[in-house]
Order: C-alpha cells, then sequence, then structure tokens
C-alpha cells in the first residue's frame, strides 16, 4: 500500500508530488473500506453468536439431572418426540408441494401465454406474501373444516393404512392439515426457486429440439427438465428448511403432544420443536427455558445442514437459484 | 410405429409420404371439453347434493380424460400427452390460486367486521369483551420493523459493498457469501432464541423488550438485504466504474457516487421486500418482545404489543365472551396482510419506476 511506487497517478502516496489524489481521499478509502469488510465481518460473527448463545444457554439443560427438568426426562428424551413431529410435518410439506410447485413453475416459464406469465407469476409471489399467522389461523379455522370429510373418507376407505388408522378428529386439526399449511406456506418459494432453472434453460437447446419435432412436453422432458434438475433438487431442499423452522402454522393448527405417532387424522398428534417453543417460552422459566432453547439448537442445527446441502448441490451443478 | 415389413406398396408409399403437418385440434378443443367436463361433473354430482369443490375435482379429472382420449384419436399419442401435461401444470397453478383466494377472502369477510375507526384509535387498556382496537400493536409493529430496518440496512448495503468491490474471490468473501446464504435459511424462532438468550445474559432471564425483537428481525433481515444488494451491484456494468476511476475518482466516492447511485431502485425494492418478509414475523417477537395492552413508545424499556403476536393471543386467548377477541384477531390479521401486500406493491412500483431504462 505504501511502498514508494513509480506509478504515481495510480496509486498516489499520501502528499507525494505530482499526484492527482491528496491524503485525504487515500483516508477516506482506507475507513470506507475499512467498514463495509467489518459489516462482512460482523455478520458472520452473528451467526458464530447464534450458534455460541444457544449453545451456552443449553449447557445448563444438558448437563442438569433428569428430575430437574421439565417431565422429568433428559434433554435426548425431551427433544426427540419434537424432532419426530417436526421431520413428518415438513415431510409431508415437501412431498405435496415439489410436485406441485414443479408443475407451476414450468406453467409459468413454458406453457403460459408470455404476456401473462409475468402476472401469474406474482400472484404466486403472493402467496409468499402473507404472513405465517395469518396462515396459522386459515389452516385452524378454513382448511381443518375444509379437510374433514375427506379424513372420514380415508379412515373409512384407507383405514388399514397406518397412517389414516383414525378415528378422524372432529375439528380436522390434524398433522395432515399442519403439513398441507406447511405445503402452501413453502409453494411459493419452491416454485419461485424451479421457475428460475426452467428459465435458465439454454435457449438453443429448446429450440433444437422443437426443430427435431417434439411436441412442447418432449422439449420439456428432454431439454428443461434435465438441466433443471439439481435446481429443483435444491429448492425442494431449502422448502424443507423453511418447513422444519416454521412455528406459527403449526402451533395454531396442533393441538398436539409430545408423542411418536404415524396416525396423520387422529386426535393424537405429534407437535414440532418451532411449535413446541412459541407455545411453551412465553411461560417458562428457569431449566425449562433452557430445555427449549437446547431444541431450538437442535433445530438451528438440522435447519443449518439441510440449507447447507442444498447450497452445496447449487454450487456443484453451476446452476443459479 | 411404421415398420415395413409385409406391407403392400400403398402401405409404404403411404409410410414414406408423411406430410409435415398433422391433423390437428383447432385452437378453441381446450375450452370446449372444459365446458364438457363442467357439464358432466355437474350432471353427475348434482342429484346427491354437491359442492364446488367436489364440482372442481371431478371436472379437472373429466377434463384430463377427455382430453387425452380426444387427442389421442385425432392427434396422436405425443400430442396427447403433450395436452394432458398442459392440462396438469395448469390445473397445478389453479390449485395454488384456491389457497391463496381462500385466505384473502376468509380474512378480508372475518376482518370486515371490526375495521372500523376504534380499532385504529383505541388500544386495549382497560378494555374487557367488546370495543378496543390494535393502535397500540400497529404503533409496535411500525417500531420494532423500523428499528430492525436502521440497524439491517448500513450493514447489510456494506457487507454486499465488500462483497463485490471489495472482497473478489478472497476467502472472506467467500465465507460471507456462504454462511450469508445459510443465513437465511434460519427459523425465525431460532433468531428469537438467539436474541432471548442474548438478553438472558446481557440483562437477566425473563427480559423482554421492543429492541430485542428488532435485533431478532435484523438477524432475519440482513441476508434478504445482502443477497438482494449484491445481486444489484453486480448488474452496475464495469464501464462506469472504470469510467470512474479513469477521472481520478477515488474508489469509495465511485462507490458512493456511480455504483450504488445506479442500482438504487433495485436496491429500494430488496429492501421493501426485506421489510415486507420480517413485518408479518410472529415467532421471533413472541419470544422476544411478548404483548402487552398500551401503547409503548420505548423499545427499550418493557414489553410492546405487535400486530402478529397481538393477532396470536387475540385468537389463542380472546377472553369471554370469545366472540370479540377473535373479531379482533382477524381485523389485526387484515391489516397485518394489507400492510405488507402494500409493501410488496411499493417495490414493485420502486423497480418498475426507477429502474435505468437501458435495461439488462
Amino acid at each position: 500500500m505504501s511502498t514508494p511506487t513509480q506509478q504515481p497517478t495510480r496509486d498516489p502516496g499520501p502528499g507525494g508530488r505530482g499526484t492527482l489524489a491528496t491524503g485525504t481521499t487515500r483516508k477516506g478509502d482506507a475507513v470506507f473500506k475499512g467498514t463495509s469488510t467489518g459489516a462482512g465481518v460482523l455478520i458472520l460473527l452473528v451467526l458464530a453468536g447464534v450458534a455460541a448463545f444457544l449453545i451456552g444457554q443449553s449447557i445448563p439443560a444438558l448437563t442438569a439431572s433428569p428430575e430437574d427438568l421439565p417431565e422429568g426426562q433428559t434433554v435426548t428424551a425431551y427433544v426427540w418426540p419434537l424432532l419426530f413431529g417436526t421431520v413428518l410435518a415438513a415431510i409431508i410439506a415437501l412431498l405435496v408441494a415439489t410436485p406441485i410447485a414443479v408443475g407451476i413453475g414450468l406453467f409459468i416459464s413454458h406453457f403460459a401465454p408470455r404476456r401473462a406469465a409475468q402476472t401469474l407469476g406474482y400472484l404466486v409471489d403472493l402467496l409468499a406474501a402473507v404472513p405465517s399467522i395469518v396462515y396459522g389461523i386459515w389452516g385452524a379455522v378454513v382448511l381443518s373444516a375444509w379437510l374433514v370429510p375427506i379424513y372420514q373418507w380415508l379412515e373409512r376407505n384407507a383405514g388399514f393404512l397406518p397412517f389414516f388408522d383414525g378415528p378422524a378428529l372432529p375439528s380436522g386439526r390434524t398433522m395432515l392439515t399442519a403439513g398441507l399449511v406447511l405445503a402452501v406456506m413453502i409453494l411459493p418459494i419452491i416454485t419461485a426457486l424451479s421457475r428460475d432453472v426452467f428459465l435458465q434453460t439454454p435457449r438453443l437447446h429448446e429450440e433444437a429440439a422443437l426443430a427435431l419435432g417434439a411436441t412442447r412436453w418432449e422439449m420439456i422432458r428432454y431439454a428443461v427438465i434435465p438441466y433443471g434438475r439439481s435446481g429443483v433438487v435444491s429448492a425442494a431442499m431449502l422448502g424443507l428448511g423453511r418447513a422444519l423452522g416454521e412455528t406459527m402454522a403449526v402451533a395454531l393448527v396442533l393441538s398436539g403432544a409430545r408423542i411418536i405417532t404415524f396416525d396423520l387424522i387422529g386426535a393424537a398428534n405429534p407437535l414440532t420443536i418451532a411449535a413446541n417453543i412459541a407455545l411453551a417460552f412465553p411461560e417458562s422459566s428457569g431449566l425449562t427455558t433452557n430445555t427449549l432453547i437446547a431444541s431450538g439448537l437442535a433445530l438451528f442445527i438440522i435447519t443449518f445442514l439441510v440449507n447447507f446441502a442444498a447450497r452445496w448441490i447449487v454450487s456443484r451443478s453451476g446452476a443459479k437459484a | 410405429m411404421t415398420t415395413t415389413t409385409g406391407k403392400s406398396p400403398r402401405e409404404v408409399l403411404a409410410a414414406v409420404d408423411q406430410p409435415l403437418s398433422k391433423a390437428a385440434l383447432p385452437g378453441w378443443t381446450p375450452w370446449a371439453l372444459l365446458a364438457a367436463s363442467v357439464l358432466v361433473a355437474v350432471a353427475v354430482l348434482l342429484p346427491g347434493g354437491t359442492s364446488i369443490a367436489a364440482v372442481a375435482v371431478l371436472t379437472a379429472i373429466v377434463h384430463l380424460v377427455l382430453t387425452g382420449a380426444v387427442s389421442r384419436a385425432k392427434e396422436g399419442p405425443r400430442k396427447a400427452k403433450d395436452r394432458v401435461v398442459t392440462a396438469l401444470v395448469t390445473i397445478a397453478f389453479l390449485l395454488a390460486m384456491v389457497p391463496l383466494v381462500s385466505v384473502v377472502w376468509t380474512v378480508v369477510s372475518n376482518g370486515a367486521a371490526r375495521f372500523d375507526a376504534t380499532f385504529f384509535t383505541w388500544s386495549m387498556q382497560g378494555v374487557l369483551g367488546e370495543g378496543g382496537g390494535g393502535l397500540h400493536a400497529i404503533w409496535g409493529t411500525i417500531l420494532v420493523t423500523l428499528i430492525a430496518t436502521l440497524i439491517s440496512v448500513p450493514v447489510g448495503l456494506l457487507t454486499a459493498v465488500y462483497l463485490v468491490e471489495y472482497g473478489g474471490k478472497s476467502t472472506l468473501a467467500r465465507a460471507i457469501t456462504f454462511l450469508v446464504d445459510v443465513m437465511t435459511g434460519i427459523p425465525s424462532i431460532v433468531a428469537g432464541l438467539f436474541v432471548a438468550a442474548l438478553f438472558v445474559i446481557l440483562v437477566g432471564p425473563g427480559t423482554k423488550l421492543g429492541i430485542m425483537g428488532s435485533i431478532a428481525l435484523s438477524v432475519l433481515m440482513i441476508p434478504v438485504v445482502v443477497r438482494s444488494t449484491e445481486e444489484m451491484l453486480k448488474l452496475v456494468p464495469n464501464d462506469l466504474r472504470e469510467a470512474a476511476y479513469a477521472l481520478g475518482v477515488p474508489k469509495w466516492r465511485t462507490i458512493i457516487k456511480v455504483v450504488l447511485r445506479t442500482s438504487i431502485s433495485g436496491i429500494a425494492t430488496g429492501i421493501t421486500l426485506a421489510v415486507a418478509r420480517v413485518a408479518g414475523e410472529t415467532a421471533p417477537l413472541l419470544v422476544t418482545v411478548g404483548t402487552t395492552v398500551a401503547t409503548n413508545f420505548n423499545p427499550f424499556e418493557g414489553r410492546m404489543a405487535t400486530l402478529p403476536v397481538y393477532a396470536y393471543y387475540s385468537y389463542t386467548q380472546p377472553g369471554v365472551p370469545p366472540q370479540p377477541g377473535i373479531d379482533r384477531a382477524w381485523t389485526a390479521a387484515l391489516v397485518l396482510i394489507i400492510l405488507v401486500m402494500a409493501l410488496n406493491l411499493a417495490a414493485r412500483m420502486i423497480s418498475r419506476f426507477f429502474s435505468p431504462k437501458a435495461g439488462r
């Protein structure tokens, strides 16, 4: 930086003779670079801080003897059923949302009339603008009421499957409802990302397929989907991360308990980590708080890993998402 | 399809002499089939009493089957598959519109009851049962979100400047890019827990302050601001920077006067969308800010009510009798939706009317 240089016009030293810039600009540069680098480092510190404070506040719960903890269980035993519920709800959401989202992505990128496509895409984006609390109340009041007849039908006709064992809950506020609300919530994310990937398909690939006489579907099947596959996978994983951490929708829809069951339409429903924290944290104190923070740490680690994997897939494939 | 084993010369000729155009259904076919499907669905379901949902589902199924059959008969299997897929993806889109319409309709129709002057002029102080409003919650949401924005924008903006202008391909820059990506996926409740855990150490257990909510929201907001700003800064042509350097403008002035000014509309759009995203967050505020019945303008002292948390508690603990509380919850949800949608709309407006005309 301050080496005596032979190219004063490019990197003028402070007070150097014949330079175009003055000393103050150098200082300004240094200050500006310093602050912007500092902002970047601050983000690293915040992320490290999130991990550090969660771990720090979990330690009392992790080291305490089980008798002092809520419900007299170790933290692992406490978190395990919640973890089950979290993963179950997220998987339901993912299974429902991904095919629909890919369909919508294709519809907007390749099927809809060119002029209307942007507006239609905006409509799907609006789904992401609805706050989670609104989805929660809607799911608890409207969606669950819609689904009751379907659950009763499922219980009668598919009751031999463990998922629809029943008896169907008359209020309809079950695990499957929660999963469907989550599906609605992650739909716009997966749609937006897969739409972008589909739109990035090289135009020449598409035109080559069409020129060979392919129908639109064959063009998509052989040009668009192979190109966008990894993008869709990572979009689905980002959606999964979102579904794992979604709180209020589950907290409002489910009157759950910490149990493990595969019955999706019955009266007893497993709660998720995030919903459990939202329900229990405001009235918690002492070691209960620490236990809840420990469960939050578990959630943090899982979502971190899922997002990490999604980003890794993106960076490996080179597709932008 | 057309193999030439044991065929009459005429058949061979027909196989060779394939026209470039094939029989195609006229353009109005899908609509005609749709109308037919609706008629079939209504005719089947009407005798046994019916609902719109049932008719819609049956229409979709009949439409798919009809389209496939008609097209297969007239145009062959490949075209038929194409048409069925077109119908399928359209159905997927319409399916996604169902919750959107339903949510908006439910919230508007239920929230309209209390969408009155009282709601916007009263807090819940001393209110039991009927009446009362959400003024304290509206102020709380505005304050908490505003402070979160004041924290996030400088940090996010400067980080993006670092990544694009200074970082290059250094290890630090790549680490920040990657972690910002990962940070966008942090569950909102974890951000709330982080701040709660932080303030347990700083102040003491059970603390709930407006500023805690702002910090939690800015943890969620910063990565969004960084990502969108970064994308916008990358769009600024390098020629502009080089022109400024060639005129002897120092780098920091180039960034402020040229790079940021060129991309300001995109940055503003990104920030508005980020604000819209966090304004509706409930979970982190639930664990950091709590709720209260009176208006509180001091983020460093005591709990604050915010719209999402107010809606949550009004719905889950409506009081006796429950109906006024539930009505207030719906109206709070309606106000929240209007707020978030308005922010989204504002973002679109900014990007449409203030962006440089050169395009990408």
